[in-house]
């Protein structure tokens, strides 16, 4: 029942779309103001698909198997909370989000945007709606997740255990909001060059647009990264697997635009740089959507390979690509002559210099994450990138943008002269004699670490001094490259001081290094509602004598039957002990991997405060307004 | 001038772009290793499965038909799910399938066969998984076609309806 209400209001949400476009397209050409027809069937839209939405997850929580996809990915003895989350933790909800996200975004926009011009407003109404039916369609064809299967099967295939996470439970919608938000910047802007306005006050609305967008993309990929800590079992965070790179591009992309709007903002130039990065962001969305969904590559959510989805969205991306591209070859006029003579120690060439920073790392990972599909293509030779590319390409550049991060705020706009030069070079050399101090003792590259190090310093004693020198004045920027500078020093940090113990053990048996005593004390079992728990019990003493209990877990899930490793994580605010078990196969032994990693923490914490930094900046432009 | 040239250059980059992401598409993005056509299969001695035996695997694949090796095991459950496949294969005439029992228990695997039938006209006994790295194998279930000694086709993981269509055409 709740399927065929979720599907009916689906078809319904799709013809509203082409209601929309011709009271659109007959209230562009006739009347002076917005017709109130057009919000109703706006916000009727959004209503639909919230329909559809809460049809899809109530068909979950009733564990309704007539429906495929709750089939597919639901079980009876999962917790209720995982099966509202099984909604969306699966192809055809996720979808359904995307839908939702498109179309709340829209729909907020037209409220929020009553003082802009009309015709820009529809023309954005437009351009989303387009996004909008493509989706529906790419959505109803080919991934409809109210298909009905008959006869009823009784019980569900259950939704992979490694879903089954807090953590991840949460992760797609807070994404979405970042990672589907940028369609409205994408589908405003495409408007805004169609109706000649950009302009400084197109700058200052969109940037509200842009603002909420990277503050999501940013929580969404920090929950992705803290999930695939505990739960991978590997103790890293980053694993430059094509899906966390697709989310990165985006992020990176949407920080350029970032930069750039508050240059526009203030001064009318870098259009066309606003233009192409407003672009580029959702095309890379796009584009990540289609390398994830195709299944061209294999990842976590590479959740069915069906070339079909994957051909509808090639399809549909390369004919945004060309929309886009026309409208800003016709469309677009090129900035004023004079904005090319800018002074080349002022704000603007520290952006342009962000920006080009930006693009560099942007590429790299681009053509890290598609040179595979590339190569396979032309030479059918199957290769993979690996961390070590990403490392070599990216890590030296670093370096340089840090310093430029740490000195381009302190220009002025247009020319400046460097002021307080003396603080400058004293905290350079503060900087260098402590990274000298930390590195020299250690077994690392003493050359480029002592570098690395002095840079993110740098930013960060700079930063830090701003906060007491300035007060309150350009506080959100400030905060964002000061938490950029600590994110630098917590993962070289946390790099560099690594230390890992591997080893098996049965139980009773103790492992003894220089530096740890691992005595591995007992093991007992759990039986939980959908898993049965395999809890070992371990004592680990340091050479200090202090003693710690550490409690890693294995988890046997019914449905479907998986193992999977739930990793004991002991934190404080210096570092984190981390350990995990699993089976040696066919043996009475287990493999042990305990790792100490310091300043875990402040990893987390760090990328918190850069969407903090966000929020900031969003919360003082309502102020202003 | 300068302008012109520009966008048609974007376009043809962009339209390359897509022909290349279209063949992607085709690709199987599942992992494959290579298997050299050039190489005999493995030799080994095992025991046969329900005596004490030891047997030569010369002496098996020596007729001039198909084998299909089948590496299985009673603990392993997408075994249990492409059993009903190899049922259907055992059916066909052109075809023999010879079983590896791998890192099993006796018991179990006699228990599992009476249950579900028998597919296989022979059965090696590999207790310890030695046989099965020598051959090359991922895990359990796998399987390799064989023709006049030389593998021809490697499945990895369980067979299935595809699969099976595919072993059938090649048999005939």
């Amino acid at each position: 029942m709740t399927s065929l209400i979720g599907y009916y209001s689906l078809i319904f949400g799709l013809c509203i779309s082409f209601l929309i476009i011709f009271f659109s397209i007959k209230n562009f050409r006739n009347f002076k103001k917005i017709d109130n027809k057009i919000i109703s069937l706006v916000f009727l839209q959004f209503f639909l698909v919230v329909i559809s939405f809460l049809g899809l997850i109530l068909s979950f929580i009733n564990s309704d198997f007539s429906n495929e996809t709750v089939f597919n990915h639901s079980h009876t003895t999962i917790p209720i909370f995982y099966k509202i989350s099984g909604s969306w933790g699966n192809h055809e909800g996720s979808l359904l989000l995307w839908l939702l996200v498109l179309t709340l975004f829209i729909f907020v926009f037209m409220l929020k945007s009553k003082e802009q011009p009309k015709q820009y407003r529809i023309l954005t109404l437009l351009f989303q709606q387009i996004i909008i039916i493509g989706f529906f369609i790419f959505l109803i064809k080919t991934s409809n997740p109210f298909n009905y299967i008959f006869p009823v099967p009784k019980e569900g295939l259950g939704l992979n255990p490694i879903l089954q996470d807090p953590a991840l439970a949460i992760h797609p919608p807070i994404l979405y909001l970042g990672y589907v938000g940028s369609s409205i910047i994408f589908s405003s802007t495409l408007a805004a060059i169609c109706s000649n306005y950009i302009s400084k006050s197109w700058a200052k609305h969109i940037k509200k647009w842009i603002l909420v967008s990277w503050i999501f993309l940013s929580l969404g990929i920090l929950l992705g990264s803290i999930w695939a800590y505990y739960e991978l079992g590997w103790g890293g965070f980053w694993f430059w697997d094509p899906v966390e790179n697709v989310s990165l591009m985006p992020w990176l992309a949407l920080t350029t635009l970032l930069h750039c709007i508050l240059v526009l903002e203030k001064k009318l130039i870098l259009t066309s740089w606003v233009v192409i990065l407003s672009i580029s962001t959702f095309t890379l969305s796009m584009c990540g959507t289609f390398l994830v969904r195709s299944g061209i590559l294999n990842s976590v959510h590479t959740f069915a390979n069906d070339p079909e989805r994957g051909l509808f969205i090639l399809i549909f991306l390369f004919i945004l690509i060309f929309l886009s591209f026309f409208i800003f070859l016709f469309f677009h006029k090129s900035e004023n002559k004079n904005t090319n003579s800018f002074f080349w120690l002022s704000k603007e060439t520290s952006i342009l210099v962000n920006n080009w920073f930006m693009m560099y790392f942007l590429s790299v990972v681009l053509i890290g994450t598609t040179y595979p599909i590339f190569l396979e293509v032309i030479s059918s030779e199957k290769i993979s990138v690996g961390p070590p590319f990403y490392n070599k390409l990216i890590i030296p550049f670093l370096i340089p943008f840090l310093f430029a991060m740490a000195i381009g705020p302190k220009l002025k706009w247009i020319k400046s002269d460097i002021e307080n030069k003396i603080h400058l070079i004293l905290f350079l050399i503060i900087s260098l004699f402590l990274s000298i101090f930390i590195i020299k003792n250690l077994d690392v590259n003493f050359l480029l670490n002592t570098i690395l190090v002095t840079a993110a310093f740098y930013l960060f004693f700079i930063t830090l001094r701003d906060f007491f020198n300035e007060k309150f004045k350009n506080l959100s920027q400030n905060l964002a490259h000061f938490s950029f500078s600590l994110l630098i020093l917590s993962i070289l940090f946390n790099n560099i001081f690594t230390t890992e113990i591997i080893t098996n053990l049965k139980i009773n048996e103790t492992f003894q290094s220089e530096k740890f005593k691992i005595n591995f004390e007992s093991i007992e079992q759990k039986n939980e509602k959908n898993f049965k728990a395999i809890i070992g019990q371990f004592t680990i003493e340091n050479s200090n004598g202090v003693v710690d209990i550490m409690k890693p877990e294995l988890r046997i899930y019914n449905q479907p039957n998986i193992v999977t490793s739930e990793a004991d994580i002991k934190t404080n605010i210096l570092k984190d002990k981390f350990m995990t078990m699993n089976l040696v196969q066919n043996q009475e032994y287990f493999n042990i991997r305990y790792q100490i990693k310091p300043f875990m923490i402040w990893i987390w914490l760090s990328v918190l405060l850069i969407s903090f930094s966000g929020l900031i900046s969003l919360i003082k432009k309502k102020n202003e307004n | 001038m300068k302008i012109k040239i520009f966008p048609i250059f974007f376009i043809i980059i962009f339209l390359i772009i897509f022909l290349i992401l279209y063949k992607g598409l085709e690709n199987p993005n599942v992992y494959a290793p290579k298997v050299d056509p050039e190489k005999n299969i493995p030799v080994f001695t095992a025991k046969i499965f329900s005596t004490n035996n030891k047997i030569n695997s010369e002496k098996i694949f020596t007729g001039d038909k198909f084998y299909l090796m089948n590496i299985w095991a009673s603990w392993c459950a997408p075994c249990r799910k492409e059993h009903a496949y190899l049922m259907n294969l055992s059916k066909q005439k052109n075809i023999e399938i010879i079983g590896l029992n791998y890192k099993d228990k006796y018991e179990n695997a006699k228990n599992f066969l009476s249950k579900s039938n028998n597919p296989y006209s022979f059965i090696f006994l590999d207790k310890d998984g030695t046989i099965a790295i020598e051959w090359g194998a991922y895990g359990v279930p796998e399987s390799f076609l064989i023709y006049k000694n030389k593998i021809i086709k490697k499945i990895i993981g369980p067979l299935d309806e595809n699969l099976l269509l595919e072993i059938k055409k090649i048999i005939q």
